[in-house]
């Protein structure tokens, strides 16, 4: 299991590359529907990726409430 | 080539192949007008099984295969009369869509469905009566009605019990949560995975290995193997329109419809 800092690195990466902003731009602490200005229909492909690249299952029920990548990282560590 | 265009779908036939297209916005939410499409469609069934050999679903809408029932024209609908109208016109509209799904679900030719996003609720049950579901690797999966006071009203649990065991059934209805392909695969739901947007072109190499095999065998062993749950159906309607009377669903679809959300179904 990685530490909640390289998942949240992780996470930060694969939400730059798929939404096209840059990763100097986003931090752990951001509003990730804000930052890479989505919906909530793009952040269920953003959790399917998500259960991809760390193949694990985050029911979405869980991330109710999360809008944040650090939080977001610390739903994911409880999975891995 | 045989073709027909709707307002909410197309199909056309070649090669024994009859393609079905569903392309209606936002996510090809089936209301009055795909229902209608749908039935022209499966009308046509009777003329088109001689020749062909395979049927394959798609969506041309980028947001997914189907996001299940149109839950803004219900609601408008169900708000215009009360009492016993109300419930003649929603049990109407719910066996009008059995009569649908039924049909394609004992088509006598194989039946795939290629989905991609959102197969949410009816868009799931739907993909539920073919035979093999091919889905791109982003493609989702949920059951969210009980957030509505309701439970899949398209035939969705008696088929999901046909195909599964009860335990993820329960999961998948008693949660409302959404599973990825992958998930889906893993459980029984799904045939094949494909690549990001390979989904139909997987769907197609499928149907062309179909076409080697004789008709009446394939035809036989789909009845053979999948009968059609009717008891169970019957039974659906009648619980989903029992639950559809309680001001618990007209205060879920309001909340649905008064959402500014692009997924207000989740989570």
């Amino acid at each position: 299991m990685g530490s909640l800092q390289n998942t949240t690195e992780e996470v930060l990466r694969l939400a730059s590359e798929h939404f096209k902003v840059p990763r100097e731009q986003l931090a752990p602490d951001d509003d990730f529907f804000k930052k890479l200005g989505i919906n909530s229909l793009q952040a269920l492909d953003l959790l399917t990726r998500i259960e991809h690249h760390f193949k694990i299952e985050l029911p979405d029920y869980e991330l109710q409430g999360v809008s944040d990548f650090r939080t977001l990282a610390e739903r994911i560590q409880l999975r891995l | 080539m045989k073709t027909f265009q709707g307002k909410t779908l197309s199909w056309r036939i070649a090669d024994g192949v009859i393609e079905l297209i569903l392309d209606h916005a936002p996510c090809n939410e089936i209301g009055l007008a795909m229902l209608a499409d749908l039935e022209q469609f499966v009308a046509a069934l009777g003329t088109l099984k001689d020749e062909a050999h395979a049927l394959i679903i798609s969506s041309a809408r980028s947001e997914g295969f189907c996001a299940g029932g149109d839950l803004r024209e219900l609601f408008r609908l169900s708000q215009k009369v009360t009492g016993a109208e109300k419930l003649s016109g929603l049990r109407n509209f719910i066996e009008r869509i059995h009569r649908v799904m039924n049909t394609l679900d004992e088509a006598p030719f194989t039946t795939i469905a290629a989905v991609n996003g959102l197969t949410f609720g009816g868009g799931f049950e739907l993909a539920l009566t073919c035979d093999l579901i091919i889905a791109d690797k982003m493609a989702r999966f949920c059951f969210p009605e009980l957030r509505l006071g309701l439970i899949p009203g398209f035939g969705g649990i008696p088929r999901l019990k046909r195909d599964l065991g009860n335990a993820i059934v329960r999961d998948l209805v008693l949660t409302g949560r959404s599973i990825n392909a992958a998930k889906a695969q893993s459980v029984g739901i799904v045939s094949q995975v494909t690549a990001e947007g390979d989904a139909l072109r997987i769907a197609r190499e499928t149907a062309a290995q179909l076409k080697k095999f004789d008709r009446d065998t394939s035809v036989a062993a789909k009845r053979f193997i999948k009968p059609i749950p009717h008891d169970e159906l019957r039974r659906e309607i009648d619980i989903f329109c029992e639950l559809f009377m309680r001001p618990a669903v007209e205060k879920g679809l309001r909340k649905f419809v008064e959402s500014k959300d692009a997924l207000p179904y989740l989570p």
